[in-house]
C-alpha cells in the first residue's frame, strides 16, 4: 500500500541512482535525521547519554568500520580495540600538542593516522587469508596495546600511564572534559556517525564498495575481472581504520575521559564489535547500527531485570550475559547467517506485496 | 663460561617448558582441526572449564551454588564431602564427553558445509558461552588445584649444574612432568591414529568427509569423538596450567598464544603442534632476556603474534603443514 515502487516517476539518472529508491523509506530517513538531530538533544539525560546513546554511537563508527573490512572486503580483523587505541591516543596527542585546533580536526586527523597504521598491518593479507589473517591482527592488537603502554611519549611522561581528555570546545560549547552537556555530546558523536554512514553507504555501493565484494567473494575471480587485489585490499583496510580510528578518538575524548590501553582497548574490544557486525549483519550499512544498538542495550536491560527487578548480584548477571552473548551469536550463525539486517531485508520484501501476497 | 650465557641456558630450558605448555593447548586444536576443518577457538576455554569442573568435583561444590542461592534465597555451597584426584579426573573426562555430544548435536551439525570463517566465528561464541556457564557453575573466583603433581625447584638439576657453571639452574619440577605427559600423550595419540580402528577412521574423515561417510564411517561418531579427544586434551592443559597458576580466567587467554604456535608449526600436522610451540616458548623467553629491558619489558604479550606474522609472510602454510592450494 504505502511500501511501493510505484506512482513514484523517476526522470533523470540522479532519481534512479538515488540512495533509497522507495519513496517511504526516503522520508523514513529523514524522519531518522530529523528526530536524532531535532528531538533527542531536547530529551536527553545524563543517564541516556552514558547508558546508552553515547556507545552506540560509538560503536556504530566502528562498527561499520569492521563490517567494511570484514563484511564487505572478507577480511577478519580482530584488531579493532588496537586500532581504535590508535585513534584515541592519536587524537589525544594531537589535543594537547595543537590546543588552538579545533577538536572537530583532530578526530579527523585521528582518523586519518589509524587508517595509515591499518594499511601497514594490512600488508600480510595481500599473502595470507582467512583466520591465517585473523591472527595476524591479533598482533596488531597485542603489539599497539603493549606500544602504548610502554612508550611513555605516548601518555606524555603522566604519571598513572593514563591519557585524560583537556576540556576541548566546539562554538563555545564544551564537548570534552568534565563540564560537559549531554545534549552536546550526543550531538557531536551524531556528526560524526551521520557522516560516516553516508560516506561508508555511498561507497559501498559504488565502484569500490563491488571491487571489496568480488574479493570477498572469491578473490581469485576478482583479479581474473582485473580488480586489483592489492589496491582494493589495502583500500578496505584504510577505509575501515579511517572510521575506527575516529570512534577510538571518540570513545575516548568524549566518552571515557580519561582511558588506559589495556583497559579500554583490549582484545575484548575486537571481539565485541566483531559479535556487533556478526548479529547486526556481515556487509550491511544498517547492520552495523541495528548490532551495535543491540549489544549496547544488552547489558542495561540485563541489568534492569536481572539486578534492579530480581535483585541478583551482578556478576551472576554478568555471567549470564556472557551466555546469552555466546548463544546468540551461535543462534545468528546458525538460523540467519545475515544477522538482523537480513531479517530487516525480509520485512520489507514482505512490506512491499502486503497485504496482497500473491 | 660467561654468566649471560648460562642465563641465556637457563632461560632456553625454561622456554622449552613452557613451550611443551602452549604445545598441549595448541594439540587440541590440530586434533579439531585435521577432523572436521573446525579452527575451535573455544579451546582454552575448555581448558579453563575442565580445570575448573575438575576443582569443583574435587572439593565437592555444588554446581550452580550462587544461582540457587540467589533465587531460592539458601546458603549452600559444599555437598561437604571431597572427592580422590583420579576420580575426579574420570568424572571431568565424562564431563567433557557430553559436552562434546552436545556440541556437535546442537551447534556443529547445523553448520555442516559452512564456510571455516563461520565456524571460526560460532567457536567464538561457543567459547563466550562455555565460559558463562562454568563461571556460572563453580563460581568465578581463583582456585587452587592440587591433583598431587610435584612442584617446586628441582634439587637434582639445581645442584648438578651449579658443579659445572657455579650457577643453579632453576627447573621447576611441574615443568619436567608436563614434558613427560605431554610426550606420553603425543605417543598415545599418534598410537591411536595409526594402529586403532577409530583412529584410522578419524584419519579417512580427515583426508576427505565424503569419501569417509562413503565407506560407512560414521561422521557424527568420529567427530564427537574427536571433540571427546580434545576436550581430554584440554583437561590435561587445564591440570598443567591451573596447578602452575591457578585456575583462573586469564588460563582460557593462553588459547589466544597456541595461534601463532599453530601458524607456525602448520594447522593440521601433530608434530608442527609440538615444535611451533617449543620454538614459541623459547623464543619469547630469550627475546624477552635479551631485547626485553631495552624497550621496557612484556614484550611476551606479542612477541609470538609478530614471530608468526613475519613467518606466515614467507611461508603461509606453516612449518609442517599441507601446501595450500587453491582452485577456481
Amino acid at each position: 500500500m504505502f511500501y511501493r515502487e510505484a506512482g513514484d516517476f523517476k526522470t533523470s539518472y540522479t532519481d534512479d541512482n538515488q540512495t533509497f529508491p522507495i519513496k517511504f523509506d526516503r522520508y523514513r530517513y529523514y524522519v531518522v535525521l530529523a528526530v536524532a538531530f531535532g528531538v533527542i538533544p531536547f530529551l536527553i539525560n545524563d543517564y541516556w547519554a552514558n547508558a546508552f546513546l553515547l556507545p552506540f554511537l560509538i560503536y556504530s563508527i566502528a562498527a561499520i568500520g569492521l563490517n567494511i573490512l570484514t563484511g564487505y572486503c572478507g577480511q577478519v580483523s580482530l584488531g579493532t580495540g588496537g586500532f581504535m587505541a590508535v585513534g584515541a591516543y592519536a587524537c589525544y596527542k594531537l589535543m594537547t600538542a595543537f590546543p588552538e585546533v579545533n577538536i572537530f580536526f583532530h578526530v579527523i586527523a585521528a582518523g586519518g593516522i589509524t587508517a595509515i597504521v591499518c594499511t601497514a598491518f594490512g600488508l600480510p593479507s595481500l599473502r595470507i587469508k582467512g583466520f591465517y589473517l585473523a591472527v595476524a591482527t591479533l598482533a596488531a592488537q597485542f603489539f599497539l596495546v603493549w606500544l602504548f603502554n610502554k612508550v611513555s611519549w605516548f601518555y606524555n611522561y603522566s604519571a598513572s600511564g593514563q591519557i585524560n581528555a583537556p576540556e576541548r570546545t566546539v562554538f563555545g560549547v564544551p564537548v570534552t572534559g568534565a563540564n560537559t552537556d549531554a545534549w552536546a555530546t550526543y550531538l557531536f558523536c551524531l556528526v560524526f556517525l551521520a557522516i560516516s554512514a553516508i560516506i561508508a553507504r555511498n561507497l559501498t555501493r559504488g565502484m569500490q564498495g563491488r571491487k571489496w565484494m568480488a574479493i570477498r567473494d572469491m578473490d581469485i575471480a576478482a583479479e581474473i575481472i582485473g580488480v586489483n587485489p592489492l589496491k582494493a585490499k589495502l583500500s578496505a583496510f584504510a577505509v575501515s581504520g579511517f572510521f575506527i580510528g575516529i570512534s577510538g578518538a571518540l570513545f575516548f575524548a568524549v566518552y571515557l575521559g580519561a582511558a588506559e590501553a589495556g583497559d579500554s582497548f583490549g582484545i575484548q574490544k575486537s571481539f565485541l564489535v566483531l559479535f556487533m557486525i556478526i548479529i547486526g549483519g556481515l556487509g550491511s550499512i544498517f547492520g552495523s547500527f541495528a548490532g551495535a544498538a543491540f549489544l549496547v542495550l544488552l547489558p542495561v536491560a540485563l541489568k534492569l531485570v536481572g539486578v534492579d527487578m530480581f535483585g541478583w548480584p551482578t556478576d551472576i548477571v554478568a555471567h549470564i550475559q556472557l551466555i546469552i552473548v555466546g548463544a546468540l551469536i551461535i543462534i545468528f550463525l546458525i538460523a540467519e547467517p545475515h544477522g538482523i539486517a537480513q531479517l530487516w531485508r525480509v520485512a520489507k520484501e514482505k512490506l512491499r506485496l502486503w497485504p496482497f501476497p500473491h | 663460561m660467561p654468566e649471560q650465557l648460562v642465563f641465556a641456558m637457563e632461560v632456553f630450558l625454561n622456554g622449552l617448558m613452557a613451550g611443551v605448555l602452549y604445545a598441549l593447548v595448541a594439540l587440541g586444536f590440530v586434533l579439531i582441526f585435521k577432523a572436521s576443518g573446525i579452527f575451535n577457538y573455544a579451546q582454552g576455554v575448555m581448558a579453563l572449564f575442565s580445570a575448573m569442573t575438575l576443582v569443583g568435583i574435587m572439593k565437592g561444590q555444588v554446581p550452580f551454588a550462587h544461582v540457587i542461592n540467589a533465587i531460592f534465597g539458601t546458603d549452600v555451597h559444599y555437598f561437604g564431602w571431597t572427592v580422590p584426584a583420579l576420580l575426579a579426573i574420570i568424572l571431568t573426562v565424562a564431563v567433557m564427553v557430553l559436552f562434546a555430544w552436545a556440541v556437535q548435536k546442537y551447534i556443529f551439525r547445523h553448520l555442516v558445509g559452512q564456510e571455516p570463517i563461520i565456524l571460526f566465528m560460532a567457536t567464538i561464541g561457543l567459547a563466550y558461552f562455555l565460559e558463562g556457564v562454568g563461571d556460572l557453575m563453580w563460581n568465578s573466583e581463583i582456585k587452587k588445584l592440587d591433583v598431587g603433581l610435584p612442584q617446586g625447584i628441582n634439587e637434582a638439576i639445581d645442584s648438578y649444574t651449579f658443579n659445572i657453571f657455579d650457577y643453579g639452574f632453576f627447573i621447576d619440577n611441574l615443568d619436567i612432568v608436563a614434558t613427560v605427559i605431554a610426550a606420553l600423550l603425543v605417543g598415545g595419540l599418534v598410537i591411536f591414529s595409526q594402529y586403532s580402528k577409530e583412529g584410522r577412521a578419524m584419519r579417512a574423515v580427515a583426508d576427505d568427509h565424503q569419501a569417509a561417510l562413503s565407506v560407512g564411517v560414521s561422521l557424527n561418531f568420529i567427530w564427537i569423538m574427536v571433540w571427546s579427544v580434545a576436550g581430554f586434551v584440554a583437561l590435561v592443559a587445564g591440570i598443567m596450567w591451573g596447578t602452575k597458576s591457578g585456575v583462573q580466567f586469564s588460563l582460557s587467554l593462553i588459547a589466544l598464544k597456541a595461534l601463532p604456535v599453530l601458524m607456525l608449526g602448520g594447522f593440521t600436522s601433530i608434530p608442527g603442534a609440538i615444535v611451533g610451540g617449543l620454538i614459541i616458548g623459547v623464543g619469547e623467553k630469550l627475546f624477552e632476556f635479551a631485547i626485553g629491558p631495552m624497550v621496557g619489558g612484556a614484550t611476551e604479550n606479542w612477541f609470538a603474534y609478530v614471530l608468526a606474522l613475519i613467518f606466515l609472510v614467507f611461508r603461509p602454510q606453516g612449518l609442517f603443514g599441507e601446501k595450500i592450494i587453491e582452485r577456481v
